[in-house]
């Protein structure tokens, strides 16, 4: 049972949003919104469109058609720099960290929006520079003590099991102290243990940050636990929009799941 | 067992980030330092500086120019040798054309001059990348070194195509004997190896290095690939550049703009390489290893010359340079990637243990 | 108007024989995934090879399979000593790879076989054919029209290797993902041993006619960079796009030449490929016949 949550105003919104590459339409007159401060969870069988709308969310992919409205704006379409400048972050579905660099480093990059310092401060390194560069590092062992990953801060990234990546990442994203989150899959291939710390994380960021997610997962109990409301998408197309209890329920949903023919 | 860190525990954010955070690794840096600027001036051959020791402190820049192109940013580019040219000559149409022009503002134009080039060559970066960026970047190596070959100008119409440097005066003091030259060097590099390296591990290093491992999720975090690329570009070209110019004055004296040809793009290259990418210890250590490997190798031709009757040919000197350096490449590739920087780490590591094995 | 003509065959001939050269790379590159920048030492080696081995004495008939057996052996010690440790690298580690090669190769074929330019007689001669000067007036030489037919042999030859054969197919798996490849049970070492063999082949067939036209000396080596603006205009994968690349090169380079380059002073055929193809970049990343490369996230 979801603890009663206050979720505030329409933090975004998208109307009649549709994408297509060529000849395949991804997404078709998709229509919801998110409040601020809720967890909401996108579902669907694979290839539903799920990723697709996260990336159009943020910028990554421009619909055809649509409009999104964050933070009161308008929009046909997001772009990344801007939507990241506007304080949405997200994790990928395929880890997207930065191989080379160790984990500090990565979530450190997190930040480099709040940075300002120019290169020729950056080159000599006293003043601005260090002020911002100590500032930073604090802010980061912050996130670092809240995901508990502090014994592998000086760690090459690509030297770390798969479930520590995905926290390494959704540590990148918590760096930049964003309004909305958006998660693609964070629990994918962690076991009981793994998925509930995760778990724990996700609604530790909503609760005490007050942040708004946005989550794609598969795990059904881990859907119905923690999310406000469900989205749920098949073949691009949105076929139910409510509570947990509500889309359980809804035979459309059922029949997209258990692959009756349509 | 001397090169542990237990014990020194790092109390501030500040001690954690600095350079060089061991105690041994200051004395280390200290005692280098009191070797290169007092013990090598006064002890040193005119040989030494003139054939080792300047040549590799300005090829260790060059290199530190390519490592923040190509090691950092992943720009692969086989064009470092024009840039350096482009900064040899402009500074020398800088101290040429301007009256008085103090000659560090003229390294500096040059530099900057190469910069500015550096950024429009690098322009098709933002669309291509990999090994067609690595043509791209041939075009500017052939395109600049016939533009400062067939424009006049740039050579001061020298029938020759040859121009011969300025001598160097910094506030009355000419820097002409080699101990002179070399400190001039040295400094020169120290400062710019030391803002290389507050670079690489500021926020645009970090820009840099999200933009080589994966520049669409370095776009979704807020970077600018397009602005970090070609910033690594300015600078890269800038460091060039500045290498190139003092390559000019302070090394050959007379230069043309052969002597910035392909072949020095891939000896640097070779240094980043095998010194490690994305380090700037790699460049000093890929700069040394270029540089005395030939030497290395004829005194080694000599003494078995001379002791063991073996007589090698000197063409085929530079022929087993060749061998040697494709070998090494092959090499470090398969062994060690990261190359010296990395075995070197590897080795400080293993000393932080000895004796213990583990 | 007939000079117009003259210089733009003289340059797709010429063109013909980039093409040659850029063959070679798309073989490996299609089947391998590697970008050989050793191409260009391997054509180099293979003319010193034969030039050496007729010094020395062997008949013309002897000294050519000779060859052809160096550069298999050279192709087996590739695969051994350099790929196969590099199984699954990025693909600019190879790249970087084949430079160090590159080197190796140079160096150790001028230890071997000394560094004089040689000349290199094929028994064809650099010279007008008769009929069309009679004809058109245009001079056309009996080399480059040689030269061209053997390349167009090889490339319908390669072509149809590659996409009819039960080999070809494999091979084209290979290029896309080693491990995968190996996964099924493709025996990766011996199709690479066999790709660079015949990649080698290649290099020898430009080797020879390369050295015919300009002599055995150490600027082929420099020829074979003369590939790469070849390669981004037709693509690293694409057989035909070898063939169109290099005849766009080699008319562009000398027509060029010939009508620009008296305005700039000449010398202009040393990096007008390059900005050509650098400028079709900016269009076309991909090249003519290239494909499109989509990245997911």
């Amino acid at each position: 049972m979801t603890p009663a949550r206050s979720s505030g105003a329409v933090l975004l919104a998208v109307d009649n949003i549709s994408l297509s590459f060529g000849g395949v339409k991804a997404l078709t007159g998709i229509t919801f919104d998110v409040r601020e401060r809720e967890i909401r969870a996108i579902i669907g069988p694979n290839g539903a469109g799920k990723s697709s709308m996260l990336n159009v969310i943020n910028g990554v992919y421009h619909p055809q058609q649509g409009t999104i409205t964050f933070r009161g704006e308008v929009r046909r379409d997001m772009n990344t720099h801007r939507s990241a400048a506007q304080g949405i972050a997200r994790t990928f579905q395929n880890i997207a960290l930065f191989k080379g660099m160790s984990v500090l480093d990565n979530i450190l990059t997190g930040r480099n929006l709040k940075m300002h310092a120019t290169l020729i401060e950056q080159a000599i390194y006293l003043g601005r520079a260090r002020r911002e560069e100590l500032e930073n590092r604090r802010k980061v062992e912050e996130v670092i003590d809240f995901l508990e990953i502090q014994h592998i801060r000086k760690t090459p990234v690509g030297k770390l099991p798969y479930g520590l990546q995905k926290r390494v990442e959704l540590a990148r994203a918590l760096a930049a102290e964003p309004i909305l989150l958006l998660l693609d899959e964070p629990m994918a291939g962690m076991n009981i243990e793994e998925k509930q710390d995760m778990c724990r994380f996700v609604l530790d960021v909503n609760e005490q940050f007050g942040t708004t997610i946005v989550l794609i997962e598969h795990d059904m109990g881990v859907v119905m636990d923690i999310s406000d409301r469900v989205i749920v998408l098949d073949y691009g197309k949105k076929i139910g929009d409510g509570t947990p209890d509500e889309v359980r329920g809804n035979q459309a949903v059922i029949d997209a799941y258990l692959g009756v023919a349509n | 067992m001397f090169y542990r860190e237990a014990g020194q525990f790092k109390t501030s954010y500040q001690a954690d980030v600095a350079i060089f955070p061991i105690r041994q690794d200051r004395i280390a840096i200290a005692l280098i330092a009191v070797t290169a600027f007092i013990a090598i001036p006064l002890l040193a051959t005119p040989y030494v500086f003139t054939g080792i020791l300047i040549p590799f402190l300005i090829l260790s820049l060059a290199a530190i120019g390519l490592n923040v192109l190509t090691g950092y940013a992943g720009q692969l580019s086989l064009g470092t040798a024009a840039f350096m040219a482009v900064g040899a000559f402009a500074s020398y149409n800088f101290m040429l054309r301007v009256p008085g022009m103090p000659i560090l503002l003229a390294f500096i134009g040059g530099g900057t001059i190469a910069a500015l080039v550096g950024i429009l060559f690098g322009l098709p970066s933002l669309r291509i990348r990999g090994f067609y960026l690595a043509v791209a970047t041939l075009a500017a190596q052939f395109f600049i070194l016939w533009f400062l070959t067939k424009v006049g100008w740039v050579t001061n119409y020298s029938s020759s195509g040859v121009i011969t440097a300025q001598p160097i005066v910094i506030l009355g003091y000419a820097f002409t004997t080699p101990p002179a030259k070399y400190l001039l060097v040295l400094s020169i590099v120290t400062l710019m190896a030391l803002a290389a390296k507050n670079m690489a591990r500021g926020n645009v290093g970090r820009s840099w290095m999200a933009v080589r491992d994966m520049d669409v999720a370095a776009e979704v975090i807020g970077i600018r690939p397009m602005r970090a690329k070609l910033l690594a570009f300015a600078v890269s070209s800038f460091y060039c550049g500045v290498a190139g110019a003092l390559f000019a004055y302070a090394y050959l004296g007379t230069v043309e703009p052969e002597a910035f040809n392909l072949d020095l793009s891939f000896r640097i290259l070779f240094m980043v390489i095998i010194g490690g990418m994305g380090t700037i210890l790699g460049s000093f250590l890929g700069s040394a290893f270029v540089t005395l490997l030939p030497v290395l190798l004829s005194v080694t031709v000599r003494y078995l010359d001379s002791n063991l009757n073996l007589h090698i040919a000197e063409s085929a000197i530079s022929n087993l340079e060749l061998m040697v350096f494709g070998g090494l490449i092959i090499f470090f590739l398969i062994v060690e990637p990261h190359g010296l920087a990395r075995l070197w780490q590897i080795a400080k590591e293993k000393l932080r243990l000895w004796p213990f094995p583990h | 108007m007939q000079f117009f003509f003259e210089v733009l065959i003289g340059g797709l001939l010429s063109g013909v024989m980039y093409s040659l050269v850029a063959l070679g790379f798309v073989l490996i590159y299609k089947a391998s995934g590697v970008f050989n920048f050793a191409q260009g030492a391997m054509v180099f080696l293979a003319a010193l090879t034969y030039v050496g081995l007729l010094e020395q004495g062997l008949p013309a008939l002897a000294a050519l399979p000779a060859t052809l057996a160096v550069m298999v052996v050279l192709a087996l010690v590739i695969e051994r000593v350099v790929l196969r440790p590099l199984v699954n690298q990025p693909q600019i580690t190879l790249f970087m790879a084949t430079i160090g090669l590159t080197f190796f190769i140079e160096g150790l074929a001028q230890i071997v076989w000394g560094a004089n330019v040689r000349g290199l007689d094929l028994g064809l001669q650099d010279e007008p054919i008769q009929w069309v000067t009679d004809t058109t007036g245009m001079v056309v030489s009996k080399f480059d029209l040689v030269a061209a037919g053997v390349a167009a042999i090889l490339v319908t030859l390669l072509a149809l290797f590659f996409n009819r054969t039960r080999i070809g197919r494999a091979l084209r798996a290979v290029a896309d993902d080693h491990q995968a490849a190996l996964a099924v049970g493709i025996p990766l070492q011996q199709i690479w041993a066999i790709v660079w063999g015949v990649a080698g082949a290649i290099a020898l067939v430009a080797g020879l006619l390369w050295g015919a036209r300009n002599g055995v000396q150490y600027a082929l080596t420099f020829v074979a960079l003369k590939a790469l603006p070849v390669l981004i205009l037709g693509g690293f994968e694409s057989i035909p796009g070898a063939i169109v690349g290099g005849l766009i090169i080699g008319a562009s380079e000398k027509l060029a030449e010939v009508y620009l380059g008296p305005f700039v002073g000449g010398g202009i055929e040393g990096w007008f490929p390059y900005v050509l193809a650098l400028l079709f970049l900016l269009i076309r990343p991909e090249g003519l016949f290239g494909e499109k490369i989509i990245r997911r996230i």
